[in-house]
């Protein structure tokens, strides 16, 4: 299994200054009208197939990992809970297949400390945590940490687009 | 919770994405089976209720400058921790902020406070910010730097 290093990142110079308003313009609310992208379009002065062209394009390279509506899991029943192993070294990357094979698994970072392996837990229902948390720890032998959170302060993935990064 | 069967559809048709054609909404409506007005208005109905978070675009961190990416963890006091989570939260390079259970002995921290930046510099500059906030309601800190993503899928709800 091929794991994606923090170094594999889409080329900088596939942003130019359009598709950086048009990022910063889209982590907004995206409008509920009969042509979005339309109105998106006329909003930043460009054409609506360019707006099309564009976003199509930027999600072929990943510079967008997606664009649609944001789905809060816990408001349709199912429950998200934030997980740490501590992985011995050499077996990090057969314990990272081990764990990213579940379908529970949402996401999955290799963190600098003793608990150095943290995932996301998603089901669609509240009790599915506990099942994929004991697979876990059966297949691994490694005991699992959960996080779950307590209270929400503020979560929003919207970040401005950096200046230089329009190549 | 869903409420019926056209919002589950709903849900199972976009999550993968808004489809990138003049008139979504339609193209939307045609595999839910409904109008394309139905489409709107659940969605502005789910977006009222929370359900859904926002309609827009999610960019991948690397490719818009934010290289490095540090989970901040924090030992706070339980009575001081609710209104401090929330100033934390408001912090323009806070993404998530998070109250969640101490495991003690070894994992004292109650606050998570995930924070971005164009380089480790930069993220500990923001660390150092969050520290002079905290001041003395905070007993110890860390900082978590990811150094490779192993896995990033979207949530994806069963058919």
């Amino acid at each position: 299994m091929r794991l994606a290093p923090m170094s594999e990142r889409p080329a900088r110079a596939s942003i130019d200054a359009i598709d950086r308003r048009i990022i910063d313009a889209l982590q907004g609310g995206f409008p509920l009208v009969e042509r979005p992208y339309l109105a998106v379009a006329e909003s930043l002065g460009i054409g609506e197939d360019d707006l099309l062209a564009r976003l199509d394009r930027m999600l072929a390279s990943r510079v967008l990992t997606r664009f649609g509506p944001m789905f809060q899991v816990e408001r349709m029943g199912g429950r998200f809970v934030l997980a740490a192993l501590a992985v011995p070294e050499d077996r990090f990357d057969a314990v990272a297949e081990q764990v990213n094979a579940l379908p529970e698994v949402a996401h999955n970072y290799r963190r600098e400390h003793c608990l150095n392996m943290w995932f996301v837990l998603a089901t669609e229902t509240a009790d599915g945590i506990g099942a994929a948390i004991e697979r876990i720890e059966h297949e691994t032998g490694l005991a699992v940490r959960a996080f779950p959170k307590e209270r929400e302060y503020f979560v929003d993935m919207r970040l401005s687009v950096r200046q230089g990064h329009d190549a | 919770m869903m409420r019926d069967d056209i919002e589950r559809r709903l849900v199972l048709a976009t999550q993968a994405g808004l489809p990138l054609v003049p008139r979504p909404y339609a193209y939307i409506a045609e595999q839910v089976g409904c109008s394309e007005a139905e489409v709107r208005e659940r969605l502005a109905d789910l977006l009222a209720r929370g359900v859904v978070r926002r309609i827009g675009a999610v960019p991948n961190h690397y490719a818009i400058g934010y290289t490095a990416n540090g989970m901040s963890v924090w030992d706070v006091r339980d009575d001081a921790v609710d209104g401090l989570g929330e100033r934390i939260g408001a912090l323009p390079f806070v993404t998530h902020c998070y109250r969640r259970p101490r495991a003690l002995p070894d994992w004292p921290y109650n606050l998570f406070a995930m924070v971005h930046g164009s380089s480790r510099d930069e993220v500990l500059a923001h660390v150092a910010e969050i520290r002079a906030v905290l001041h003395r309601d905070c007993r110890r800190h860390d900082v978590l730097f990811s150094s490779r993503i192993l896995k990033k899928a979207g949530l994806r709800i069963g058919a």
